[in-house]
Parts: structure tokens; sequence; C-alpha cells
């Protein structure tokens, strides 16, 4: 059996830095991910980072990939890519299946889940149209592969993840022909909405997509007004001549390998719904599991790589790799830049999620 | 139709919303060259504005979800608070470029990029086409971090109206 130190599955922000972090206290790390590159969500984020310039804010998502990966290679940090994590047994052994064949089993004094989120469907008459598909994938063919998912866009959802896909939908050369919001206000960021509506993209609140029309592939959306009871109002449908429908309806945690492994749950709407239950270590309610990013509650890559050193620091310190004082000194200094991110009228409401997640007690 | 607040329920905030917001200081017609406009008027955490300028005329401060505050006497109009802005939230404006025209500098991260001297339609916040106005310079350094900033002049009248240009159409 092959034996590490510490297993961190997912190689996002989140399971990049707990990697760092744990490495940097002198613990052997492995990284599994079931992608064939590392860095997770980032190298589709071609957009500068919000946050302060300690989360790299002003730098493009991209290149803070590029600089995590520089770090990890630097630490000798062993990472196996296209190693899919299938489960995790008696708390300490995760089983791999590499490159789709070869299935290994991994001996870990501690793992760390950083497994990220899976995007939620929205369903409604023509839903399984050729040409209807979530913002990440819109997002990955054309950061990634470079190919436009289509000509013209209609967008649900008006999260970060909606006006940020459509932005780089219209740099890329699309026409985004509407944002819809079934809410009364939008979701995201007022900078952000301001940058698409200024390339001319209407937003319409209170408004949802009733059906999509077209034979094999999408030719035209219907929307329609929601009332106060997000009902449809009957005789407010207008057509949409669109292409292409991309859903941005929110991110649920990826926790299956954490409840499989029998973590406790917490249920955290406000951050995607059930999540394992985790301590301010990032420590879950079997010892030798941590957590971190999305898996935990989706928030955003500044949060995900300041959890990821938490998760790291705390699963290092407790296999001995740490001065209790300089163990105190990170712990501190990590939690301050988590509140940090966690304040103002955005944040706070995950910050006091979070907060109810911690004091859920343990059972 | 301004009078509404707009930022949460269309996308861009109407003047009305924008004049309500004490952070937000248009230059009037005394500043002699351009200066950083900002329009970032929720309480998100960021600040790379604040770490950007040179000669520390934007605060933050400590609570990084404060709104950015200008000192725009501290203000060179050096641009790079414009590039450094995720929220593409900065521009450069001087009210009287010359007595019939003014001038902005804004971000800009769409291809094609607009030629020096080439007549572009400008948009208001809510993207519609207000004037036409002329590109004076297109920046384009490696400070910058691919995103360009295109310097235009345009009429006086549309000072406070005009935010960016529309994008061109590709080949
Ligand atoms: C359009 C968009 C724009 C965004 N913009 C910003 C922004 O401006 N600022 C910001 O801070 N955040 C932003 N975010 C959010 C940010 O990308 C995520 O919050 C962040 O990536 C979460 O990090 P993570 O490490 O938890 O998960 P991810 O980045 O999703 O990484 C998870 C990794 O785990 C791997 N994995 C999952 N399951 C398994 C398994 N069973 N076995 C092996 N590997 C597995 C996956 O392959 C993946 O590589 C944006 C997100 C989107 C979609
Ligand atoms: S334009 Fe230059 S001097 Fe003025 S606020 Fe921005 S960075 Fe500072
Ligand atoms: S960098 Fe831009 S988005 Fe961030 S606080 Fe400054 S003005 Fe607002």
């Amino acid at each position: 059996m092959v034996e590490r130190d510490i297993v961190v599955i997912g190689s996002g922000p989140a399971g990049l830095c707990a990697a760092i972090e744990a490495a940097e206290a002198g613990a052997k790390v492995l990284i599994v991910d079931e992608n064939a590159k590392p860095g997770g969500q980032l190298f589709k984020q071609i957009h500068k980072f919000f946050g302060s310039r300690e989360h790299r804010a002003g730098v493009r998502g991209i290149d803070i990939g590029t600089l995590l990966l520089k770090q990890a290679e630097e630490l000798n940090i062993e990472v196996w890519l296209n190693t899919e994590a299938c489960g995790i047994f008696d708390q300490d052994k995760v089983w791999v299946v590499r490159d789709k064949h070869t299935s290994v089993t991994i001996h870990a004094k501690r793992i760390i889940l950083a497994t990220g989120a899976n995007e939620n469907a929205v369903n409604f008459p023509g839903w399984t149209l050729p040409g209807v598909m979530g913002a990440g994938a819109a997002q990955t063919m054309i950061n990634i592969h470079r190919v436009l998912p289509g000509q013209k866009i209609l967008m649900i959802g008006s999260g970060n993840v909606g006006v940020i896909v459509s932005y780089q939908l219209l740099q890329a050369g699309a026409q985004v022909k509407a944002v819809v919001e079934a809410a009364p206000q939008l979701g995201g960021y007022g900078v952000h909405t301001a940058k698409v509506r200024r390339a001319g993209v209407p937003f319409y609140t209170g408004h949802t997509v009733l059906e999509a029309k077209g034979t094999d592939h999408i030719e035209s959306a219907v929307v329609v007004k929601l009332d106060a009871a997000w009902k449809p109002i009957a005789g407010t449908e207008f057509e949409l001549d669109v292409d292409t429908i991309c859903i941005a309806a929110g991110l649920t945690p990826a926790v299956e390998l954490a409840f499989g492994a029998g973590c406790r749950s917490v249920n955290s709407p406000v951050l995607g719904g059930l999540v394992p239950w985790h301590d301010e270590t990032m420590r879950t309610s079997l010892s030798s599991i941590y957590i971190a990013g999305d898996v935990s509650g989706v928030e955003e890559a500044s949060t995900a790589m300041e959890e990821g050193r938490m998760a790291g620091l705390s699963a290092a310190q407790s296999l001995g790799y740490l001065q209790e004082k300089r163990y105190r000194t990170r712990f501190e200094a990590i939690n301050h830049n988590l509140l940090a991110l966690r304040s103002g009228m955005f944040g706070q409401k995950r910050r006091d999620a979070k907060k109810a997640i911690v004091a859920a007690s343990k059972g | 139709m301004d009078t509404e607040k707009r930022l949460k329920t269309t996308g861009a905030a109407s003047l009305t919303e924008l004049h309500a917001t004490k952070e937000y200081i248009l230059p009037d017609e005394r500043m002699q060259h351009p200066v950083a406009v900002i329009e970032c008027i929720e309480a998100i955490p960021c600040n790379p504005c604040e770490t950007a300028c040179p000669v520390h005329a934007i605060t933050v401060g400590s609570e990084i979800t404060n709104l950015p505050v200008i000192d725009i006497e501290k203000c060179t109009g050096c641009g790079l608070c414009v590039a450094a802005c995720p929220g593409l939230a900065i521009y450069l404006k001087q009210k009287n470029y010359t007595k019939d025209l003014s001038y902005i500098a804004f971000p800009f991260e769409y291809v094609p990029l607009p030629e020096v001297g080439q007549s572009v339609n400008m948009v208001d916040r809510f993207g519609l086409v207000v004037c036409e106005g002329t590109v004076i310079k297109v920046v384009k350094i490696k400070r910058f971090d691919r995103t360009a900033i295109i310097h235009a002049s345009y009429p006086v009248e549309q000072y406070e109206h005009v935010v960016n240009m529309q994008r061109l159409a590709r080949n």
C-alpha cells in the first residue's frame, strides 16, 4: 500500500493551498485530481480577482493558478492527475483509480477533501435540447477550448458566476441577449453587473425561462415575468432569439466522498445545502479528515485558498509538524484573512453561516 | 426614469443613486487634468485600487469592504488604478479638455481595440450610445496586465453620462 502523511483530494485553489501549507510545515503530501490538469476552477478564470493584496487581488485567476503550481513544485509536492478518488475507508484509506484503470489504495494519516462544487441544473420544457448548458461548461469552452458555445446567448442567473461568464462570452465575441434572474434583485456584485450592462446587455429581474423552443437545437427562448410568489404571470411572455441558454443557478458542494466516509452533515442553505460539519481548523467530525474550499460551503477562490491553508496547517500540526507557537501565529493570521473576506454586505451572511456550522455540535 | 435604485435591478447605477453616494466624486471644470472617478458603491471585499495607487490618493482602509474614497487633489491621473480594478469600476475624466470636449480614459478588455484617431460610439452606464468620441491614445502596457486603457474625447454636454465605448465588430 502507498503511504503518505497527507492526501489532498482536489487541486483547485483550496487543495493547492492546503498542500502548500502542509508541505511548508514539513509533511509529505500527495495531491490527487481527476482532471488532466491541476488548478480546478482557476484556469477558467481569465478575469482579475477581487480581494486584498494578500489574496492576490487584481491578479487574474489563471495567473494565481500558475503561481500556486510553481510553489507546489518548489516544495516537491507530488501530484497525481487523471486520478479519481472513489472512496474513503476506515477514515484513513483513499481508494483511487488512476487513468481510468489502475486501482490504488493510499494509506493516509490525514485526508484533506477539496473537491469543490457542482453546478445546479434548472429544468424547463426544452432543457434537454443541445445548446442548454451550465455556465461553467460554457466557460470551459470559451476559456480552455477557445470555442464559442453559440452566437446568441441567454444567461439564467445573475450571481457572480452568471455575470462573469456573460462578460467573458462577450469578450469571446458572442452576443448576450439577456440575463434573467428569478429573484427581485440581481445577485452578483454591482461592479460586475455594471460592466455587462454597459455592454448593452439587458437584465430581467423577477423573470424566468418558461420554455426553450426548437427541434434539434435551440431556436428561441420564452421568458416570463414572475409574481411575488414566483409564479409565472400569464400574458407577460416574450420570446428571445437565442441559440444557447447558459444556466448559472448556483453550486452544490461536492460532498459525496465526505459523506461516504461517514462525516457528519450540517444543512447550510446560504452555503449551498448539506455540507460536512467542520470546526474552525477545518476538521470534520472524523478526526483524520479535513475539508476546504467550496466543498465546505460554496464561497470564492479567495476564501477557498485561506481555508485550504487552514486545513493544511491544522492537519500538519495534528501530525506534530509544527511548534505550538508557530501554529498559533499562522492560525491567527489565516483566521484574520477569512474574517476580512467574510465581511460587508455580501460576506456577512457567509460569515454567519460559517459560524453556525462551527457552532452546530459535533454530534 | 432616473429616480429609482437601479443597480440591483437593471445592473447599472442611476445618476441619482451615484449622487446619493458621497464616495462618487466627479471632478468639475476647475480640474486641469484627468483624474480617477470611482463607481464602486457596494461594500465588497476588495482593495487593489488602494494598493495600486503610487501617491496614495485612494483609501479603502483596514476594513476591506469599505468603499474606496478618492482624494482628487492628490491624483496624478496615472491610470494604474484603472487597470488594477477587477470591477472595471474606475475611469479617468476631465470636464474641459477643450472648451467643447471632455476627456475620458476607460478600461477596455474586448478585441479589436480601436485605433488612434478613430471615431467611436460612446456609451452610458446602460450601454446606450449617447454620442461619438475620438480616440486619442490606446495604452497597453505590461503593468496593466492585458487590460487596455482607451483615452478619448467627446462632447462636454455628455460629460457625466459617458463611461465607456461600444464594442467594435469583429471582422
Ligand atoms: C465563473 C466563475 C467566476 C469566479 N470568479 C471568482 C472571483 O473573481 N474571485 C474568487 O475569489 N472566486 C471566484 N470564483 C469562485 C472560485 O472559482 C471557486 O470558489 C473556487 O475555485 C473553489 O475552489 P476549490 O478548490 O474549493 O474547488 P475547485 O476549484 O472546483 O477544485 C476542485 C477540484 O477537485 C477535483 N475533484 C473533485 N472531485 C474529485 C474526485 N472525486 N477525485 C479527484 N479529484 C476530484 C476537481 O477535478 C477540481 O480540480 C468564480 C467561479 C466561477 C465559476
Ligand atoms: S490615476 Fe493614478 S494617481 Fe490617480 S488614483 Fe489612480 S493610481 Fe492614484
Ligand atoms: S479595485 Fe475596483 S472593485 Fe475593488 S474596491 Fe477598488 S474600485 Fe471597487
